[in-house]
């Protein structure tokens, strides 16, 4: 607790200390650097016992894949999940803090939350930042209103529909949506609309790739996450085995550290 | 009111009819990657068939090899629109030596013609990585590289295009046996040669988003050209 | 030229079967003028946890800093080691926090968890994007040689030495292509029982 005394308790959110001397090197020429992108499909239909959503799992930094199985289905709460495109700290950050508030008005009020709760704290909290946090999300979840899908752009605006996609992909994904969307499908069936929805995007857009990811929640309130639920593409085999012989790389110095340590403790004496 | 139709007027999102806009980017990156290899006797050029623009595929089956000879194969990929006029422009310069000189032309001195066509647009290049593979008049494998200006390398082996910073080290170490201290470093046969090219295409399709579909593989003897593909990646 | 690429250098990590390696380069310049030829960009923060830093050296030199006091304040508090994988997600808000202003580095963590000896290793972009592969990761100036070199060589379930040669093999071959990175390597493999470090034999230009 000492130490507490000694810490200067930085305050919350976020920390603006570098953006002068950045904007400085900025100013001088420097390239700012690429974040992580999610160029992402994700997408989120209702069907008759409740939601899906789907993602693919690529994150891309420019033209090179950083991430070739990622996970864009993020938890809110027991009753609602949230997909995310954009830039993939973003997204990820924004949905932790989301559902870290869910749990405490979860237990502040003792009841499960409202889908439209959820939706309000990332659609205020993204407006309040005016579009700077890139997160676009697809939010699909299930209350005592039944179930419900939400996009919510990065500046903030929300809409609620039955079927939705968004990310570099949302096109590939909502063309299959557009002809092949009916009200009131079955489970089976709405799982194999989303999973084309998405294979569309992994196919068709570069910045989408990998495999597919489901998560099906129900209006009984049970939970599939269907993490890789199609491994969509295998990396090739390669034709030629590349072991190398030991002493191929010329070392010129060892030193080996060893962790084992077998010390025998003595009970201090306490007669 | 004459005030408000002046901040109207002055919205950056509308466009005025007619604006001219200075913008204007006359390259396009088209992706894909090159790798060729020589050895003695042969000579292989492998390319992927995918052709995109943004996060967009255009086609999945376009050849980016162009036969010129019966002992030389060009790579080239870059911008597409460059790559197709200057192969063509290419055919024409090389029917016309034909024609000169009663004969086909040599490997080196194809590699000359592309250096010289290049650099003859010093100033509006075209934007290729290109590639050229072919076999000596010892019929031997050649490899020759350049740059969008027309600078041209003679090597034994190169990657090119968009993962090409991704393969040449895998090529420098597996062909050229660099950083590894063996006793003998066999000279790469034909087949092994094929296999790593291979490889390396399939590794460049992991991680570059612009390299996948298939791999096409010119393998280039004595007994003329043949033909391999192999599948990668789709996503 | 990006702020990343001033002072150039690279990190690699990757998993082996009960074990994990990073290897990082020796050099420190100054955009094209090499300051230092032994200079290594790979920390222990503790017994079995590496901390590779590549990007601008000033901020390397804070975020390390500012890591060891929220690190020995949780050992402190919470009275027990601290995991790669708390360690990373500690980082990974660390680094959120200055969203909007961040620190120019790509960090590499590769360890052995202090308790089950689960080999971990994570990278994260400069605002703390984690990703925790069961291969391999890279981070610094020749990060598109190195996923080449890698997706090439790596392979499940090597065992310690192999590591070492895929590791190495991949990194020198990686730099050797790229102007800002090289002049000498060390590879530190983490095995349960012990640490070995190795100094590589590279080209010197």
């Amino acid at each position: 607790m000492q130490a507490e005394l000694a810490r200067e308790l930085p305050p919350a959110g976020f920390n603006f200390e570098n953006c002068k001397r950045n904007e400085a090197l900025i100013n001088g020429g420097f390239l700012a650097p690429k974040t992580v992108k999610t160029g992402t499909t994700i997408a989120g239909i209702i069907f008759k016992d409740g939601v899906i959503l789907g993602a693919d799992t690529r994150a891309t930094e420019g033209p090179i894949v950083s991430d070739k199985n990622c996970s864009k289905i993020h938890y809110l709460a027991p009753n609602m999940y949230c997909c995310g495109a954009g830039t993939a700290a973003d997204t990820e950050m924004t949905t932790d803090l989301v559902s870290s508030q869910l749990a405490l008005h979860r237990l502040n009020t003792g009841r499960e939350v409202p889908v439209v709760c959820a939706t309000t704290l990332l659609k205020q909290k993204l407006f309040r930042y005016q579009g700077n946090i890139s997160a676009a999300l697809v939010l699909g979840g299930v209350d005592l209103t039944g179930p419900t899908i939400y996009s919510i752009a990065p500046h903030g605006s929300v809409d609620k529909l039955p079927y939705t996609s968004m990310g570099s992909g949302s096109l590939a994904a909502m063309s299959v949506f557009e002809s092949r969307y009916k009200p009131d499908m079955t489970e089976e069936e709405a799982k194999k609309l989303v999973r084309d929805a998405i294979a569309g995007g992994v196919f068709n857009d570069l910045g989408s790739g990998s495999n597919i990811d489901l998560c099906v929640i129900r209006k009984n309130k049970t939970v599939d996450y269907l993490r890789n639920y199609e491994i969509a593409n295998r990396k090739g085999e390669r034709t030629l085995d590349y072991s190398f012989l030991k002493g191929t790389t010329i070392v010129t110095g060892t030193k080996t550290f060893n962790l084992d340590i077998t010390e025998t403790v003595i009970p201090m004496e306490v007669a | 009111m004459f005030q408000q139709m002046n901040i109207q007027q002055n919205f950056p999102e509308y466009n005025i009819p007619g604006k001219q806009h200075h913008d204007f980017s006359p390259y396009e990156s088209n992706g894909g990657s090159i790798v060729a290899i020589a050895g003695k006797g042969y000579a292989i050029i492998a390319a992927d068939t995918r052709l995109s623009s943004g996060y967009s595929i255009h086609t999945r089956k376009q050849k980016k090899t162009f036969k010129l000879t019966d002992t030389t194969v060009l790579g080239s990929t870059g911008c597409w629109c460059d790559t197709l006029s200057l192969t063509s422009l290419l055919a024409y310069r090389m029917q016309s030596y034909v024609h000169t000189h009663q004969k086909t032309m040599s490997t080196n001195a194809i590699a000359q013609l592309i250096s010289v066509m290049m650099y003859n647009k010093r100033f509006f290049p075209y934007y290729v990585s290109n590639v050229l593979a072919g076999l000596d008049e010892e019929g031997n494998g050649v490899v020759y590289s350049y740059d969008p200006i027309g600078h041209c390398e003679k090597t034994t082996y190169r990657a090119g295009g968009t993962a090409g910073a991704l393969l040449q080290p895998v090529l420098d170490n597996q062909i050229g046996y660099k950083n590894q201290n063996l006793a003998e470093k066999p000279e790469i046969t034909k087949e092994k040669a094929i296999s790593i090219a291979t490889d390396t295409f399939i590794s460049a399709s992991e991680r570059d988003i612009y390299t996948g579909d298939s791999v096409v593989i010119c393998i280039i003897t004595k007994d003329g050209i043949e033909e391999k593909t192999v599948q990668l990646r789709k996503d | 030229m990006s702020i990343l690429a001033y002072n150039g250098g690279c990190v690699v990590a990757m998993r082996g079967k009960d074990c994990v390696a990073i290897a990082t380069d020796h050099r420190f310049g100054v955009q094209a003028q090499t300051i230092d030829t032994d200079f290594e960009k790979v920390h222990q923060v503790a017994p079995k946890m590496f901390l590779g830093l590549v990007g601008l050296q000033t901020d390397i030199l804070t975020v390390r800093e500012r890591l060891a006091f929220r690190k020995k304040l949780y050992e402190i508090r919470e009275n027990r080691e601290m995991t790669p994988k708390v360690f990373s997600s500690m980082l990974s808000n660390f680094l959120y926090e200055r969203r909007f202003g961040p620190y120019f580095i790509e960090p590499v963590i590769a360890g052995l968890d202090p308790k089950t000896s689960e080999p971990f290793i994570c990278n994260m972009d400069l605002i703390g994007c984690p990703n925790v592969p069961d291969d391999f990761v890279v981070a610094g100036t020749c990060g598109e040689q190195l996923y080449g070199m890698c997706e090439t060589l790596w392979k499940p379930d090597l065992e310690p030495d192999q590591l070492f040669e895929v590791i190495s093999q991949s990194m020198i071959n990686a730099f050797d292509r790229d102007a800002i990175s090289g002049w000498g390597a060390s590879v530190y493999i983490i095995e349960k029982d012990k640490i070995t470090v190795k100094k590589l034999k590279t080209r010197m230009d």
